[in-house]
């Protein structure tokens, strides 16, 4: 099957902006970017001038949650091993590695030990034959740096990275939100922000110590993100991302106790946020993800603290995203690479950008299209998003999973 | 009339907003965003039932035929007890459930029980509830008034209005005065709605207690942070004492209780650095010989604990009428 798309803004790599471009696929994978004409034999799709961008690799999601994904453009998302039963054996692997396909790719997360409980190594090796690509520690934090230091050893002779979650267990034990003035006013258990600069200073002495490559799945704190830099401007092997809510709002979200705002890492104050702006400006911050966890009335419609955490987030990260670029903080390639390329490049895929030779993984964007989040009529398996009633740009037009349209 | 937001507030002899513009809320979920004349009306209609509760014979039919149901999903003796007289005095058929034989022991969420409460059509429903935020969470799902009788470590207002009486009886115009609260600040919900009421009212408020015990950004509350109990005390008018949960006094957050007492205990030396006529309030129940020494507690001239008890009634009558004015179609509540 051979197509080409035709009057499309392409995001090419390294561009500095979206080109006019036609590009041609064979099958699942790119063939040409450019050329004036397309063959006789492909099929043309005309693009009208929408913008042609990889599709999203949406990296640690808690749940396969395929109509969310695909309104949201994600054609594969990284799979956390927080599930029941843990994603802690290949036989786990391999069952979640086929569970969307073909139009859309799993990557299961190999939990980094067994039942992520922190404390003796999972079978890491067994677990990347049967199809793991990174390795995750969860929702939790090894607390043990013993173990943590076995692990990264292991993992550098796997050539595995490993996604860490960043707080120090001991000081967010029981809370539920960042210490401070919104935590003191409702009476709600909480943990200084300063709980992940820590698990991150030590992470990063490890990675001096090991040599393998930490991604920080998400980090929300100006501490954090200063640690971070540093890390990188001294050439060590770290990435780190966050996701829109922490990027978007602050921890007054949580006012009146509103449980879809109860996240983990919990949402931070207003000069956090600020920092992590600063941060995906500057080029700290690689990778936006959704953290997507689609939670029902059971899990959420309950008191604060009983309340489940984490947000159905797969559909408004791309709206959600562009905004860093209507607010001048990105360009649209640069985006993409946080989307889409940085993400296939963590899991070590041939996806992500527009280049020959990858997988035909697109999607058509209108940039500018206008929609409502609402919770009620979300195409997640669940409604438990914080930006309810906000209005936003960008939809996904059309998505091809490996050239086919979905 | 029009109320002045800039001076201060209308005291006990002033006019309030006709109607339910003195207190347009549909519940007493918490002191937090209330006006200080909102404070001010409750504290002015809980004196009749002062007066009312000192006679022979306490009883009016103002809620006459209403049904009152007392939720307690957190064990509690004497708010239950205030609650269940308050609502028995004006008439209410005053019905108390306790989590131990309702089914929430069997899994029900809290919605459901909320919507089964709802179903019985009761007129007022009093909660109290271990985690912060959970009574405001049924509230939403009844058509009632809903009361919080305390909801984890986030607001208890009856017991922040019970004390402002019983400051305003005792000391006159609460404005001004400097009221020190001292002990475990970061799980208690009396010293967030205390916090809340006094400030409103103009009050300067301390707190007091090892940092470990202080929840963070206070003073973004309008309060100011002590970790010295002497320093806290210094010319205070009103002493408050918070009661120190046992779990939390073996090495969780304090050493021992007698380590506490050492440090944070109110004992008549300690009392002497506050005003001569300091006043001594605590939310009971006490840990004698922890948080405050005997011979204070007991002490009649400078003890409001009983009376505390005493208003804590009054308050609560006051706010159960209140509130089911506008279902009972008092004139101006609508």
């Amino acid at each position: 099957m051979k197509k080409t798309f035709i009057n499309a803004q392409v995001l090419v790599p390294e561009a500095k902006a979206p080109q006019p471009a036609n590009v041609a696929i064979d099958g699942d994978r790119i063939v040409q970017i450019g050329g004036d004409k397309p063959s006789a034999d492909h099929e043309t799709v005309d693009c009208a001038g929408a913008l042609l961008a990889p599709g999203i690799i949406d990296l640690g999601v808690f749940a396969i949650d395929k109509p969310a994904f695909h309104y949201g453009g994600v054609t594969r998302a990284a799979l956390m091993p927080d599930q029941a039963p843990v994603l802690d054996l290949p036989a786990m692997i391999k069952h979640n590695a086929s569970e969307g396909k073909p139009d859309l790719w799993s990557h299961p997360l190999a939990a980094a030990t067994k039942a992520l409980k922190g404390t003796e190594l999972a079978e890491i090796g067994l677990m990347k034959k049967a199809g793991a690509r990174a390795v995750a520690t969860g929702r939790s934090w090894i607390a043990d740096s013993g173990i943590m230091l076995k692990l990264l050893h292991y993992c550098r002779s796997l050539d595995m990275p490993v996604i860490v979650h960043s707080e120090d267990s001991g000081l967010t034990a029981g809370a539920v939100a960042t210490a401070g003035e919104t935590a003191t006013r409702l009476g709600l258990s909480g943990a200084p922000a300063s709980a992940e600069a820590l698990s991150i200073a030590r992470d990063i002495g490890l990675v001096r110590e090991s040599g393998a490559h930490i991604h920080f799945r998400q980090v929300t704190t100006m501490q954090g993100l200063e640690l971070i830099r540093a890390a990188k401007s001294e050439g060590l092997p770290v990435t780190c991302g966050i996701t829109p809510a922490h990027l978007f709002l602050s921890d007054i979200a949580i006012s009146e106790f509103r449980t879809f705002a109860k996240l983990s890492p919990p949402l931070r104050s207003e000069e956090d946020r600020q920092a992590c702006l600063k941060a995906i400006n500057d080029g700290t911050i690689d990778v936006i993800s959704s953290g997507h966890d689609p939670r029902g009335p059971e899990d959420k419609r309950l008191p604060f603290a009983e309340a489940e955490f984490g947000m159905a987030g797969a559909e408004t990260l791309l709206a959600l995203s562009l905004n860093l670029v209507r607010d001048g903080l990105v360009g649209m390639p640069r985006l993409f690479e946080l989307l889409s390329a940085t993400p296939a490049k963590i899991l070590g895929v041939d996806a992500g950008q527009i280049t020959q030779g990858y997988e035909a993984d697109l999607i058509l964007i209108d940039p500018e299209a206008p929609w409502q989040v609402d919770t009620r009529k979300m195409a997640a398996a669940a409604g438990n998003t914080p930006f309810d009633k906000l209005p936003v740009q960008g939809r996904v037009r059309a998505i091809y999973k490996g050239g086919k349209a979905l | 009339m029009t109320i002045d937001q800039t001076g201060s507030p209308p005291t006990a002899g002033h006019q309030f907003p006709a109607g339910s513009d003195a207190f347009p809320h549909r519940h007493l979920l918490g002191i937090a965003g209330l006006q200080p004349w909102e404070i001010l009306f409750l504290l002015k209609e809980a004196e009749q039932w002062v007066d009312l509760n000192r006679q022979s014979s306490k009883h009016v039919d103002r809620l006459d035929g209403l049904t009152v149901i007392n939720a307690f999903f957190e064990n509690s003796t004497r708010t239950l007890l205030s609650f269940e007289i308050a609502g028995k005095r004006m008439g209410a058929d005053v019905v108390n459930m306790h989590a131990a034989q309702s089914s929430v022991k069997k899994g029900e969420t809290l919605i459901d029980t909320a919507v089964t409460l709802n179903a019985m059509r009761a007129d007022a429903i009093v909660i109290r509830h271990a985690s912060s935020g959970a009574v405001q969470l049924i509230a939403d799902k009844v058509d009632c008034p809903v009361l919080n009788a305390g909801d984890g470590s986030h607001e208890h207002p009856t017991q922040g209005l019970l004390d402002a009486l019983t400051i305003q009886r005792r000391k006159g115009d609460i404005s001004g005065l400097t009221i020190t609260i001292c002990g475990d600040v970061m799980h208690s919900r009396v010293a967030r709605s205390n916090i809340y009421c006094l400030t409103t009212l103009g009050a300067k408020v301390r707190v007091c207690a090892p940092t470990s015990l202080l929840p963070a950004a206070l003073d973004r509350m309008n309060v100011e942070a002590f970790s010295n109990f002497e320093q806290a005390l210094d010319d205070a008018d009103v002493v408050m004492m918070l009661r120190l949960q046992n779990e939390r006094m073996n090495g969780d957050f304090i050493p021992s209780p007698r380590e506490f007492h050492h440090l944070y205990g109110l004992t008549r030396e300690r009392l002497a650095l506050a005003k001569p006529d300091a006043l001594v309030m605590h939310p009971g129940p006490m840990n004698r010989g922890v948080e405050i020494s005997s011979d204070i507690a007991d002490d009649l001239d400078r003890s409001a604990i009983t009376e505390q008890v005493e208003m804590g009634v009054a308050v609560r009558m006051a706010c159960l009428d209140v509130l089911t004015r506008r279902s009972r179609g008092v004139e101006g509540w609508s």
